[in-house]
């Protein structure tokens, strides 16, 4: 073995260490657990300013009890930009530099797919909140990688289990070109199919995200005569297609199924021109009646003035199940904290949800309703909570589907 | 079938005009001041921010309300030229060419945060116009009657830019401007009032483009960069300047668009640059441009000399380099992460530079090589079961492979032909791996591209890094003041001297384009294993623009600039990004400020310290003689 500058600057460093250790080790117990949250902030701002309040709540309500492990809790936000390099860089600066305890957020799949692979290499809890892409926690999925969301694969079952009660037989479908657009139709059609062998797919629309072509698009799925339509555009892709699907008469006397159009972030922007009787999966805010949700809404409008988008229950829900994983752990070592997750249940703003053992996907459900207007506003009725464990493969199916195990 | 064929032919159109609006103005300020604006998005978008605010205020149900608005904020978007012109633009005009690009972009990003502040995150929905709230049936079909009066506006502003070009003294001006400026400041025109009502002109233009969307599309934060690259792809394939060419593209990419999903559902992601591929091979210079008659006249100062290092540069150079190496001792971790990444960005750069300063062929698609190096080795892990030593040495290889198909059809053109030329075909291999979901896992990436085990720890790969790209660097600057380098220099300065003593100028700029094209997939595929995965966002136009501020913000008539560059922008782009939420606006107030304290970049402006200090000390001999008479 030989003997270089590293190993003996090391070398030196642990033997400081060990004399310094009961000093330190106390200095360390008073100081904050540290959690280093990457997101879009920049780039996603409608999504992820409601998540960042929701999860300074969530923080504040945590802290003020006393924290975890008798430890304050301390968040470093970082802005990716919606770049996945830029995302790894802040994951590399913030366990290196800044010593963080834990990973958390990714708005965009391949953000949170490339955090989560650094996450594997590195041995760090990920807790990735909003990030949808089904290899997230299947054929991607690895051991410190955990997530809150429902993904995309149980928000298009939801959805198929009412399309199969449509009498519609020829759909069409409408979706933003990327990797959840794609899933989503993917998983809408085999599963469609499966519940109901007769229908068929008459017309398939991907255009660009955020650029869509509203009235040309909205043409092309006319001219293919559907009974109904599948839809998974948002933002402003879904403003400009509804707009111009009204007008042009698209939606008059078929069904539409819709991937996240309950959303307040992306129904409100519609206000009148909200669609009538969509079926979509959402967030029906004003109208949730439960205890953890009215003392969850009563606390953010008191804070902030302002109503909760889902945002800002996805970043109450993370915030609150890492504190509730700290407290079962009662470490802050990966690997113990990985092991509590498994299993872990947390108290949501939706009601108690589990992190399940075999994929560590959540059981967070999602509100599937159908869309209205009340007083010029888009709102949802009719609304039900799906629970999140009702729309998954069964573990067999879901052990084929994730090599890591 | 008619029926359809007829009313996607209207959805074309109607699409074209709002296109057009935002391409005219463009044009017409790049013909005058030769500046390629990319705030110009920038501009629409606040059109379609202030009617929105604008028409909300005076009554959307009001004719007068609603019209009024939306001319107000086009005309409010024209004060905001006017004030982006006098305070910014008009102290660069000086500046070397594409310079004041880098300018403009700080300008957007300020526009980013600045538009987030004041409206908020949430998509704005505005109110349909008044009067044109229903639909007619079309052949069968319902047809919105503002796309109706869209389809109109279109050939109306064409005709009202005509008229205004060819009858009035403005538009003589700026005509005889677009083609010979210091002529026309000859002959006593004012120059400063031109070039400012151009800009204003420009941003009235676009603003009413912005404004006009109000009741067709969602107002939102993505709007300014969704717009300009295909406003950019709209002015080339008309052909610059051409105001009718810029309608006719228009017209062209909205209906090829419209009946391509027809066929192709997936086509929209990379169409427009499929279409400016094809025109630009066929005609160079865009449907109804013209060739530059003769040598087109330079703006800038001459380019200067490059001159092989001297001492003191070589000192600077050295001293930079052992500290570089020695860092590990000192630098924890994470300053070593960041320092390998500014490496592989410093050696990005570097290879941008080589074909844009001695070369003379400014790249806006630099990324596409970048990204195929990082893909390159990606797929060699992936597929082939590569370890990351055979992959490292084969990714440069992809990338330049594309630089010999791509750089053989971009050397037949230049200047902005070129680089938009070079732009499509980042687009089209950026969309091939976002689209090829089976080879490439689609935009998800390829994940757990690590390095060998020897290379894992921080410090062994930072010098492998270091290595490979100060190996790779100083092979770029040996070529520079190699036989090679200087018949480029020739060709850049002079094409036809330079074939006229026998250098074959196409394919000493086709070899150059390759050397690029194959040290940026060096430097990708060093970053493919610092990153642990790759992504289509490698090669997404962000980087290419990257690449550009980095050389331009160095120097781009500098050989050291880009190294500088690099280690300035994506040092400062790294740091405000961890410190602020608003980082945009930090990093284009930067970006301006240092655009406007050195119009030569951060090197030239030291050479140029440097060698007045020593002129000073010890005056030129041409000096001396100057004074002596």
């Amino acid at each position: 073995m030989t003997i270089d500058r590293r190993s003996l600057l090391a070398g030196a460093a642990a033997s400081a260490t060990a004399i310094a250790a009961p000093s330190l080790l106390r200095a360390q117990g008073a100081g904050a657990i540290k959690i280093g949250e990457i997101n879009s902030y920049t780039a996603q701002p409608a999504f992820l300013k409601p998540y960042r309040q929701g999860w300074e709540l969530a923080l504040e309500q945590v802290n003020a009890a006393g924290g975890a492990l008798g430890r304050k809790i301390e968040t470093l936000f970082r802005d990716d930009g919606g770049k996945p390099e830029d995302a790894v860089r802040h994951a590399g600066d913030l366990i290196n530099a800044e010593k963080v305890d834990l990973l958390s957020g990714g708005f965009l799949s391949n953000v949170g797919l490339a955090i989560a692979d650094f996450a594997a290499q590195n041995k760090r809890l990920y807790v990735a909140s909003e990030p949808l892409s089904d290899a997230l926690v299947w054929a991607k999925g690895n051991r410190y990688t955990f997530r809150l969301r429902p993904s995309t694969y149980m928000q298009a079952a939801m959805l198929v289990e009412e399309a199969a009660k449509l009498p519609a037989k020829k759909w069409a479908t409408v979706a933003p070109n990327y990797e959840y657009g794609q899933s989503a139709v993917r998983w809408f059609k085999e599963l469609l199919k499966k519940a109901k062998p007769d229908v068929e797919f008459v017309a398939e629309q991907f255009p660009a995200l955020g650029r869509i072509d509203a009235g040309a698009t909205v043409q092309a799925i006319e001219a293919s005569k559907p009974d109904a339509i599948f839809n998974v555009t948002f933002g402003a892709d879904l403003s400009n297609f509804v707009r111009q699907g009204n007008t042009r008469g698209l939606f008059e006397g078929r069904a539409v199924a819709s991937m996240l159009t309950g959303e307040p972030e992306y129904m409100d922007p519609l206000g009148a021109e909200t669609p009538v009787g969509w079926i979509v999966t959402g967030y029906p805010h004003a109208d949730i009646k439960t205890p953890e949700h009215t003392k969850f809404r009563d606390a953010y409008v008191k804070k902030f003035n302002d109503y909760p988008r889902l945002g800002s229950v996805v970043g109450f829900d993370t915030m609150n199940s890492i504190a509730a994983a700290l407290a079962k752990a009662g470490t802050t070592d990966n690997e113990k904290l990985v092991d509590a997750m498994k299993g872990l249940k947390f108290p949501s703003a939706f009601g108690t949800a589990e992190y399940r053992a075999v994929d560590h996907q959540s059981t967070l459900g999602a509100y599937v309703g159908k869309t209205a207007v009340k007083d010029g506003k888009g709102v949802m009725v009719d609304w039900s909570y799906r629970d999140g464990a009702k729309y998954l493969p069964s573990d067999e199916v879901v052990k084929t589907l994730r090599p890591a195990g | 079938m008619f029926d359809l064929i007829l009313t996607q032919t209207l959805n074309g159109l109607a699409s074209a005009s709002s296109l057009f609006l935002v391409a005219s103005g463009l044009s017409i300020i790049f013909g005058v001041t030769r500046i390629v604006n990319f705030a110009h998005g920038s501009l629409y978008m606040l059109g379609a921010y202030i009617a929105w605010t604008l028409v909300g205020r005076f009554g959307p149900a009001d004719a007068l309300g609603f019209w009024g608005g939306v001319v107000l904020a086009a005309l409010l978007v024209g004060l905001i030229g006017v004030a982006i012109e006098l305070l910014i633009l008009r102290r660069i005009y000086q500046a070397p060419e594409l310079f004041q690009l880098l300018a403009t972009f700080g300008v957007v990003l300020m526009l980013q945060d600045l538009t987030l502040a004041s409206w908020g995150a949430e998509d704005k929905l505005g109110p349909r116009a008044p009067g044109f709230k229903s639909f007619l049936i079309i052949a069968g079909n319902r047809f919105p009657t503002y796309e109706l009066f869209l389809i109109a506006v279109g050939p109306i502003v064409l005709l009202l830019l005509w008229f205004l070009f060819q009858k009035t003294r403005w538009g003589t001006l700026v005509r005889a401007a677009t083609q010979d400026r210091e002529m026309v400041g000859a002959l006593g025109v004012n120059q400063r009032l031109l070039f400012t009502s151009v800009f204003a002109f420009g941003s009235v233009l676009a603003g009413l483009g912005g404004a006009l969307q109000l009741p067709r599309e969602a107002v939102n934060l993505h709007m300014d960069l969704s717009m300009i690259s295909e406003a950019f792809v709209v002015v080339v394939v008309g052909g610059l300047g051409s105001v009718t060419g810029a309608y006719l593209a228009a017209v062209l990419i909205g209906i090829l668009h419209a009946f391509g999903i027809l066929i192709f559902p997936k086509i929209t992601l990379v169409l427009v640059f499929l279409v400016m591929a094809v025109v630009l091979v066929v005609k160079p210079y865009g449907l109804m441009g013209r060739a530059p008659v003769g040598q087109a006249r330079g703006h800038g100062p001459a380019e200067p000399l490059l001159l092989p290092a001297d001492g003191l540069t070589r000192l600077a150079g050295a001293i930079g380099l052992v500290l570089l190496a020695l860092a590990p001792l000192v630098a924890p971790d994470h300053i070593l992460l960041t320092l390998t990444e500014l490496v592989i960005f410093a050696l990005f750069a570097a290879s941008l530079h080589f074909m844009m300063g001695p070369g003379g062929m400014a790249s806006f698609g630099h990324a596409a090589y970048f990204g195929l190096g990082a893909y390159g080795a990606a797929l060699a892990v992936r597929w082939l079961g590569a370890p990351m030593e055979p992959a490292l040495l084969f990714a440069p290889f992809l990338a330049g492979l594309a630089g010999v198909v791509f750089g053989w059809f971009c050397v037949r053109l230049s200047g902005v032909y070129l680089a938009m030329l070079t732009l499509a075909f980042a687009q089209i291999a950026w969309a091939t791996a976002f689209q090829w979901v089976e080879l490439t896992g689609g935009d998800n990436g390829i994940l757990g591209v690590w390095p060998s085990a020897w290379a894992v720890p921080k410090t062994s790969y930072y010098y492998l890094t270091l290595m490979i790209c100060t190996l790779s660097v100083l092979a770029l600057r040996y070529s520079i003041f190699s036989p090679l380098g200087y018949a480029l220099r020739a060709a850049r300065d002079n094409p036809l001297r330079a074939e006229a003593i026998g250098i074959d100028v196409m394919r000493v700029q086709w070899i150059a384009f390759i050397v690029a094209a194959f040290a940026a997939g060096i430097a990708g595929a060093l970053f493919a294993f610092f990153k642990g995965s790759v992504f289509p966002t490698y090669m997404a136009i962000p980087r290419s623009v990257d690449a550009l501020l980095m050389v331009l913000l160095g120097g781009v008539q500098t050989v050291s600039g880009p190294i500088v560059g690099a280690f300035a922008f994506a040092g400062l782009h790294e740091q405000l990004m961890k410190a602020t939420m608003y980082w945009r606006f930090g990093l284009g107030l930067s970006i301006v400020l240092l655009v406007i304290l050195f119009p030569r970049g951060l090197v030239g402006a030291s050479l140029m310290g440097l060698e007045r200090w020593r002129r000073r000390r010890r005056p030129a001999p041409g000096l001396a003689v100057e004074a002596a008479r």
